[in-house]
């Protein structure tokens, strides 16, 4: 690095130890505010919830303050690996999330190819094709639930379109046939939580794609020039020239797509609230569910679920930790 | 430029993608096309099931007027207000500060509180939600704007410190070591020499956070409960209750919420995109 040149201190030695006292306690005056401030709100709820998991409690406080808790050890947890089909079903779908909601990154890179050009206004299409990140999940979440509806949705419509005959009797009644009822997908067992995923790519393509369309900027010309020279084409050339430089990219997609499937709980709360039947509950739908929702103030129990969701995702926050922490090495 | 620019190619295949554009934008925006076009028509048309058809009249402003004057929505979007902009202020501030200790400091645990931002920042909601809740309960902040503010200032801390101790640590460090050759006090270094520099960053920060904010439903639904202190996103969520297949105002109201983001989004498009891909290319 260029700042390893500096030359030698001209300040005058009594100065020094000052300066040195000065540049140990400057970046704590720097960081205090908001180290404080986070580890109230966020750190050490961590810990609270986490031990909170070996509780029953229901939230509520006696006479004097003290809180109601009763310390049940690890039933929570043998409760809910050995004596909770919910739990499973939730679980179970937070790894088909998982799985379908990673079709954002190559569907996201697909779009970025398709919109990379220079033609005119095509800076219109880029920020048209972006916007429904910019919405909130309650509103796509809102947006679908109308869109599945089966009697006025666009779904709806478009079975009564394919499959259904109008007739009018000699009264002027309408009697509406169709030869198969148009699907409820929200409202089947084995549909809702394809359906809440679908909608849910539809912003995660758009989060992806503009990741991909700032790092094909930046890929070098030259190499794609070199490349070209070598007669490699299309596929051949996204594969091997390409696609190594967007790397940066494609991790952040990962990172942020990842995130965004185990965090998934606006549009479950909007489009089903877990249901029917608890058959499209993720875990962080179910945890709000058993602690705070109408079904009770198991907050014990709910710390537990919370704890489950925590651990995996750690897996991932330690491995992008550790990544950071590389590259901080290979920086310094 | 990969893929060939278009422009090489031959006509037809202009032509096509010429065509295929707006085809494609269409298809992309068909939902929210559809739901535009619900929101203003009149209510007969629902009720016949003319969804999909030319609307019987436009009712554009009928129904977003409706939507005000029957429904709680003005209160709970001037609370969405009162949340987000005291949210982004205090802790963009907060990360400037924080950011410049992090990335300025050589000190043995500038590293490690810097992963600790990090971490916090990805952690699920839910394993903070019961304490916080039980801590704003506690301290009487629940269903209180105040209490909102405060949590979503703390936890935007760690992202927004993520994002400017990075910048501020790609800025040219010779800068601040000559300043403080020449014997200038650190406050000053920050407020007079960095705190400008860093200017692209609290405006990037700014609209991101502004977006997330104002886009939040877990923690509004955690932490209010009563109409004074909704934010829209959670009153979006009780209207379709009270609008029960009156999907014409549902529809209205919930593109009402996506408005502000959306301008944002619009007038700030560089920044917010700046801020978004952080990172997508250099390792």
């Amino acid at each position: 690095m260029a700042n390893s040149t500096t030359t030698a201190d001209p300040a005058p030695p009594g100065n020094l130890r000052w300066q040195k006292n000065r540049l140990a306690i400057a970046p704590w005056l720097f960081v205090a505010p908001a180290l404080i401030f986070f580890s109230i709100y966020v750190i050490i709820p961590i810990f609270q919830s986490i031990a909170l998991s070996f509780y029953e409690w229901n939230g509520l406080y006696d006479g004097e303050g003290q809180s109601t808790a009763k310390w049940v050890g690890l039933d929570n947890y043998r409760k809910l690996l050995f004596d909770d089909e919910r739990f499973y079903i939730s679980l179970k779908n937070n790894v088909i999330w998982l799985v379908l909601y990673m079709l954002a990154v190559p569907l996201g890179l697909a779009i970025a190819l398709f919109l990379n050009q220079t033609v005119t206004g095509i800076r219109f299409y880029k920020s048209m094709f972006f916007f429904p990140f910019v919405i909130s999940q309650v509103v796509v979440g809102l947006i679908y639930g109308w869109f599945y509806n089966p009697d006025y949705g666009v779904v709806g419509s478009l079975w009564k379109w394919a499959f259904c005959e109008e007739t009018i009797n000699i009264m002027g009644n309408v009697t509406t046939k169709c030869s198969t009822k148009p699907p409820d997908i929200l409202g089947d067992e084995d549909w809702a939580t394809y359906g809440i995923i679908f909608a849910g790519l539809w912003p995660q393509v758009a989060y992806c794609m503009i990741l991909y369309l700032t790092g094909l900027n930046n890929v070098s010309p030259e190499q794609i020039e070199a490349g070209r020279l070598d007669g490699a084409k299309g596929w051949k050339m996204l594969r091997h020239i390409i696609l190594p430089q967007l790397a940066p990219a494609t991790f952040l997609a990962i990172v942020v797509t990842v995130i965004g499937a185990l965090r998934s709980f606006d549009m479950i709360a909007i489009m089903t609230r877990g249901g029917p039947f608890g058959s499209s509950n993720v875990l962080a739908y179910y945890m709000y569910e058993t602690a705070i929702s109408e079904y009770g103030d198991r907050y014990g129990y709910g710390s537990a679920i919370a704890t489950v969701l925590f651990l995996i995702m750690l897996v991932y926050i330690s491995y992008f930790l550790w990544r950071m922490y590389r590259d901080e090495k290979d920086n310094s | 430029m990969f893929p060939t620019p278009i422009e090489k190619t031959s006509g037809g295949l202009r032509l096509a993608y010429k065509l295929a554009l707006p085809i494609a934008l269409f298809l992309w925006l068909l939902p929210l096309l559809a739901i535009f076009m619900t929101s203003i028509r009149p209510a007969v048309d629902i009720n016949s099931g003319n969804m999909f058809g030319w609307p019987s009249a436009f009712n554009l402003v009928e129904n977003y007027v409706a939507v005000f004057t029957q429904s709680e929505a003005l209160t709970y979007f001037w609370n969405s207000v009162k949340v987000t902009i005291p949210t982004v202020i205090i802790s963009v501030s907060l990360a400037c500060l924080a950011g410049y200790g992090l990335a300025i400091y050589n000190f043995k645990f500038a590293l490690p509180l810097f992963f600790l931002f990090i971490a916090g920042n990805f952690v699920p909601f839910q394993i903070l939600m019961v304490p916080v809740r039980d801590l704003s309960v506690k301290t009487g902040l629940y269903d209180t704007v105040t209490g909102l503010v405060l949590f979503h200032s703390a936890f935007q801390t760690g992202f927004c410190t993520l994002f400017m101790r990075n910048f501020i640590r790609a800025l040219p460090y010779e800068l601040i070591e000559s300043a403080r050759i020449e014997g200038v006090k650190e406050w000053r270094i920050f407020w007079h020499l960095v705190l400008p520099l860093v200017r692209p960053a609290v405006a990037a920060l700014s609209v991101l956070i502004f977006t997330f904010i104002w886009n939040d439903f877990f923690w509004a639904t955690v932490l209010t409960q009563g109409e004074a202190s909704k934010p829209i996103t959670a009153g979006i969520r009780a209207l379709n209750g009270q609008f029960v297949s009156q999907w014409h105002l549902v529809s209205a109201a919930s593109l009402m919420a996506a408005i502000p983001p959306v301008l944002m989004f619009f007038a700030m498009q560089k920044h917010f995109i700046a801020g978004l891909t952080l990172g997508a290319t250099k390792g």
